[in-house]
């Protein structure tokens, strides 16, 4: 096995914020992105100049990108990163922000995504999300993610016999998760017949197998400890990270992502195994995904996702709490901050201030990101651990 | 100092007592042009592009390009159209002295003939019985075939007359066209057909004769000429002048007769 | 074909999206001659898809566009029900499946009715869509009765069956072969046009026994003529063929003075720009009238407008003229989806080309072809051996083809 990464030196994530979601609004994507650093500023009382780190993640932030938004807000930091890589992102703005913090190239990382939603944005992001989409998906039906997604829902559901209702629990759950959520655009609650009688979209996916794009924005801190007792924050520790890009790219289909590669190296940094997972924020483009997830990240095997789902419990009180926020499913996917929602639900949670309910002795949380139905399959994936503040949980060098 | 014959002719015409008859068809895209075997250059039809009608091409008026062959439509035929005219002197429309374009005509009634046989030729001796009737062809005069063929133009098919053989269409016989210029000094003969010579003309000795031996000798020709039947046999005057081309072997005109009440 | 109901307002012609990489025109250009085409790489002979500017394996640029085996394997498959765009929607719901591809690469296709479910064998096909772009279609391994039948094969081709045919110039054997072979595929209605009625035809004559042709006056030189037959007809012509052409052989030096020349002009280009000013609105808007819309119209040029023929000098001018045309009239249908097929025979055998050795086309050859190219939704054909001997000389080094034929 070559060199396994260094291990994170005493980088803490912080003041997890969310610009509350809307359906559309007519504002830009400025507006939540900057609504999102105010907040982070406000959160952690802290000046704006004390940014001196910042990433920056949206689709419709078009012309600009970080570097623009840099001068709209009045920044001036030593440490910029861009990252278009959808839901991926927020792991791969933490990976960036803590080496850098950890090499002393920023103090203070602000890590925000964010966009808006116009009646027309879905169209038109669609219409031109890749050089590969454009020329050989879009103009074969013109569904967007819904029918890149479906074809792998399809496959997997042929291959490895997962039945709509396993997909479904998982949704029925994660709505279950979201009625204690304020935040949530869907706080109704929704019942396994009503998700198997939805609404086709792209068979075999359903109304409640989508997330409803819609505009907002979260953000967090990345520092390191000793500024976050400095700063007297409530903070999560990172124990590892891993990202992955076009992972497995000869399989002809995707059943798997990036993850598997790199798991193991992901609990190796961390210390830990999957049952030491006390909770999971995974991507919840569509519950396809999520079963992918689960078995990539590798609490169980390849193929055994439906077997896994039928046999636990997904609520905030069940044998395997998931997606504790609602997810994307039930609080609405604000465009590339879809990945930062896990991350910042995974903070909340373990330092004892969620929205919603709280998993019970929350201590170790895995977040998971994916992103970027780059042809066919999504190219970016990511995974990050984080701990509650106080001693770290190991089991020993291997 | 006005001359009295001028005088009378126009308050003539306006009192009414002068008739103008037009003796031309309108220029149309769709009329009939003369056809030659396709190995040889072909005459261009009538073509009529609008440059502008009170529109964005032009708002406050109205106007089109013409293009068309010399020999299109109601046309004048100068001597140098034709080999045997071309050392002619004053021989194109440019150079023919003016006072050509104005002459008395003879109409010869041939519609009998021409009904009965579309080939029909005309002879010295039909002209001799016309003479006999009317009176002998003036010198420096037209001599018009009427056939009533102008009636066919609406129908392009009738008024050419094709078939496997050939165009088949009246015309004049060699005899005659000798007659008309070395006996009576004409100054051009016409023809409501598409040709002053006869559809077959060409299997004649010389081939086309009203061609070869009008021009040949400087003289004129008319084609496709209407309302012949509204003429006199005799005494109508012709006005007849082609277009001032440089060197031009012909132009579509205005054929106009006048002729008594 | 039953009536069209005239209150119902017309469906407007809307197209697929049409935006493109210049990699991924590689397969537009296949699919405008009926070839399934990918790169491959020169160096690894790794297949790509979808068109790449380097090889996904090696990194070479040396990828080369080439006739592939069509052979795959369906893994999954879709109905997608709310797509984005106005095409889909009104053809909602719309098959779409993932293959891979015995030569590799996965691919994303449009699915025939008639495919079966994963897994499955599937046989690809490459075709132009509505914007003139290349769309990849799964058919099944083995035709099915009525395989034209299926939405996805009539948005791509224009096949003549039950529509109506207008042929400029039905007084030439070409003329009478093209509306002998319309009738043939079953065209409702063949408009047999003819200028100078007092030139008899011995074709014309012949067509006129048949059942689906009406003959009626048309004259490409005539402006009147050819907007008089647009506004009789126009609103009614489903395919437009340009059979009309003027062709004096010769070299420039042959004759004096340029009137034979101009009379090529103006039948041959000239003649096609009044067809297009005078017929192109009704044809766009019509291109979405159901089962019988409007679909296409048919150029038939001269493999001698790629490079000049000298022996037909300015003949060979006025074909090219008509074909940069050609390509200006496509640009200005592309928008609603009209299908323009440009055609390029070698020398036909007719008056003109007596004194071409052969070998030459015959007119019900080049019929047949312009059938099977309508059919087959093609866009660029080249009937016959001399025709397809040209091009591919001409694309291999067209320097070399302009000494050739200057002899």
């Amino acid at each position: 096995m070559r060199d396994a990464a260094r291990p994170y030196e005493d980088i803490v994530v912080a003041a997890p914020v969310t610009v509350p979601y809307t359906r559309h609004s007519i504002k830009s994507a400025h507006w939540f992105l900057a609504q999102a650093l105010a907040r982070l500023i406000g959160s952690a009382r802290i000046r704006k100049t004390d940014i001196d780190g910042l990433a920056v993640s949206s689709f419709t932030l078009s012309p600009d990108t970080a570097v623009g938004f840099t001068q709209h807000i009045g920044l001036s930091p030593r440490f910029l990163e861009h990252v278009p890589m959808g839901g991926a992102s927020a792991i791969v703005q933490l990976r960036r922000a803590a080496r850098a913090v950890e090499a002393g190239d920023a103090h203070i990382v602000a890590c925000i995504a964010g966009d808006t939603n116009h009646v027309d944005s879905f169209r038109l992001n669609a219409a031109s999300f890749s050089r590969f989409a454009r020329d050989a998906v879009y103009p074969y039906g013109s569904g967007g993610p819904n029918g890149s997604f479906a074809l792998l829902t399809a496959h997997y559901m042929r291959v490895f016999g997962a039945t709509p209702q396993d997909y479904g629990k998982l949704c029925v759950a994660q709505r279950q998760n979201a009625l204690t959520n304020p935040l949530a655009l869907f706080r109704k609650e929704l019942s396994l017949q009503e998700y198997l009688e939805a609404r086709p979209i792209a068979d075999p996916i359903r109304l409640f197998d989508c997330v409803m794009p819609c505009a907002g924005a979260d953000g967090f801190l990345v520092m390191r400890r000793a500024m976050a007792k400095k700063l007297d924050l409530a903070h999560a520790r990172l124990l590892a990270a891993i990202e992955r890009h076009n992972g497995y790219p000869d399989d002809p289909i995707q059943f798997r992502g990036g993850w598997a590669l790199d798991r193991a190296a992901l609990y190796d940094q961390a210390g830990v195994s999957p049952k030491d997972i006390d909770f999971l924020e995974a991507y919840d483009d569509y519950p396809v995904m999520t079963l992918m997830q689960i078995e990539d990240l590798g609490f169980c095997g390849k193929g055994e996702g439906p077997e896994f789902v039928r046999r636990h419990s997904f609520t905030t009180q069940g044998s395997f709490p998931l997606n504790t926020s609602g997810g994307q499913l039930s609080m609405g996917q604000a465009g590339a901050a879809g990945g930062h929602l896990g991350v910042v639900e995974a903070v909340r949670q373990l330092i004892g201030m969620p929205l919603g309910a709280q998993v019970e002795k929350a201590r170790l949380g895995l977040v998971s990101g994916f992103g970027m139905i780059n042809y066919d399959r999504g190219l970016c994936s990511g995974a990050a651990i984080l701990a509650a503040p106080g001693g770290r949980k190991k089991r020993g060098k291997r | 100092m006005g001359s009295p014959v001028l005088t009378h002719l126009v308050s003539d015409i306006v009192a009414g007592r002068l008739r103008v008859v037009d003796l031309t068809h309108t220029l149309t895209p769709e009329f009939p042009p003369i056809v030659l075997p396709p190995e040889f250059g072909e005459s261009a039809p009538v073509r009529i592009e609008e440059i502008s009608r009170y529109d964005a091409g032009g708002p406050a008026w109205y106007w089109n390009n013409l293009s068309f062959g010399e020999h299109t439509g109601t046309h004048f035929d100068a001597p140098i159209h034709w080999i045997t005219g071309r050392d002619q002197p004053n021989n194109s429309t440019d150079t023919i002295p003016l006072d050509k374009f104005i002459a008395s005509a003879s109409v010869v009634d041939c519609t009998c003939e021409a009904a009965e046989d579309a080939d029909y030729l005309l002879t010295v001796s039909k002209l001799r019985e016309f003479e006999e009737r009317h009176g002998r062809i003036l010198p420096r005069s037209w001599v018009l075939m009427r056939t009533d063929w102008s009636k066919r133009a609406g129908d392009p098919v009738a008024f050419q007359n094709f078939d496997a053989t050939g165009q088949h269409t009246p015309g004049p016989d060699v005899e005659a066209v000798r007659f008309l210029i070395e006996e009576r000094d004409v100054v051009g003969f016409g023809t409501e057909t598409i040709g002053t010579d006869a559809g077959q003309a060409a299997h004649l000795r010389p081939p086309f004769p009203c061609h070869a031996l009008m021009h040949g000798a400087g003289r004129f020709g008319l084609q496709c000429l209407a309302n012949l039947d509204l003429l006199p046999a005799t005494g109508a005057v012709l006005i007849a002048a082609p277009l001032k081309i440089r060197q031009g072997s012909g132009s579509p005109l205005r054929v106009l007769a006048l002729v008594a009440a | 074909m039953p009536r069209r109901n005239p209150l119902l307002a017309l469906d407007a012609p809307v197209v697929p999206p049409s935006a493109r990489s210049r990699a991924a025109q590689g397969l537009t250009a296949a699919a405008a001659l009926g070839v399934f085409a990918l790169q491959r790489c020169e160096n690894c002979g790794a297949v790509q898809y979808p068109p790449r500017d380097a090889c996904v394996e090696c990194l070479s640029a040396r990828l080369r566009w080439r006739a592939m085996e069509r052979g795959g394997e369906l893994l999954s498959e879709t109905l997608i029900r709310h797509g984005q765009e106005l095409y889909f929607r009104r053809r909602a719901p719309c098959r779409a499946g993932l293959v891979r591809l015995d030569v590799g690469p996965s691919t994303i296709v449009a699915l025939h009715r008639a495919c079966e479910g994963a897994p499955s064998r599937l046989r690809l096909r490459l075709a132009l869509d509505k914007a003139g772009q290349a769309l990849l279609i799964g058919l099944p391994e083995k035709d099915v009765p009525d395989m034209a039948d299926d939405p996805i094969i009539r948005e791509t081709t224009c096949a003549p069956r039950a529509r109506k045919a207008l042929i400029t110039d039905a007084k030439t054997r070409v003329g009478r072969a093209m509306a002998e072979a319309l009738v043939a595929a079953g065209a409702e209605i063949v408009w047999a046009g003819f200028a100078a009625p007092w030139k008899p035809s011995p074709h014309l004559e012949a067509l006129r026994a048949l059942g689906p042709v009406t003959p009626v006056p048309l004259d490409v030189t005539d402006e009147s003529s050819v907007r008089e037959l647009a506004g009789s007809i126009g609103g009614k012509v489903d395919i437009l063929i340009n059979t009309a052409e003027h062709h004096r052989p010769g070299t420039i030096a042959s004759r004096s003075g340029i009137e034979t020349a101009r009379a090529e002009m103006e039948v041959n280009y000239f003649g096609l720009l009044r067809l297009a000013q005078a017929f192109s609105a009704a044809l766009k808007a019509r291109a979405a009238d159901g089962e019988a819309s409007s679909t296409a119209w048919v150029n038939l040029l001269s493999a001698r407008a790629l490079s000049n023929d000298p022996a037909h000098g300015t003949f060979s001018a006025s074909m090219a003229a008509a074909f940069s045309l050609a390509q200006a009239l496509r640009a200005d249908l592309q928008a609603s989806g009209i299908r323009v097929l440009n055609v390029f025979p070698g020398p036909i055998e007719d008056e003109w080309n007596a004194l071409v050795p052969p070998p030459k086309l015959s007119p019900e050859a080049l019929a047949r072809t312009v059938v099977d190219a309508l059919e087959r939704g093609l866009e660029d054909v080249y009937p016959g051996e001399v025709a397809k001997d040209l091009i591919a000389r001409f694309l291999e080094n067209p320097k070399a083809l302009e000494r050739e034929l200057a002899g």
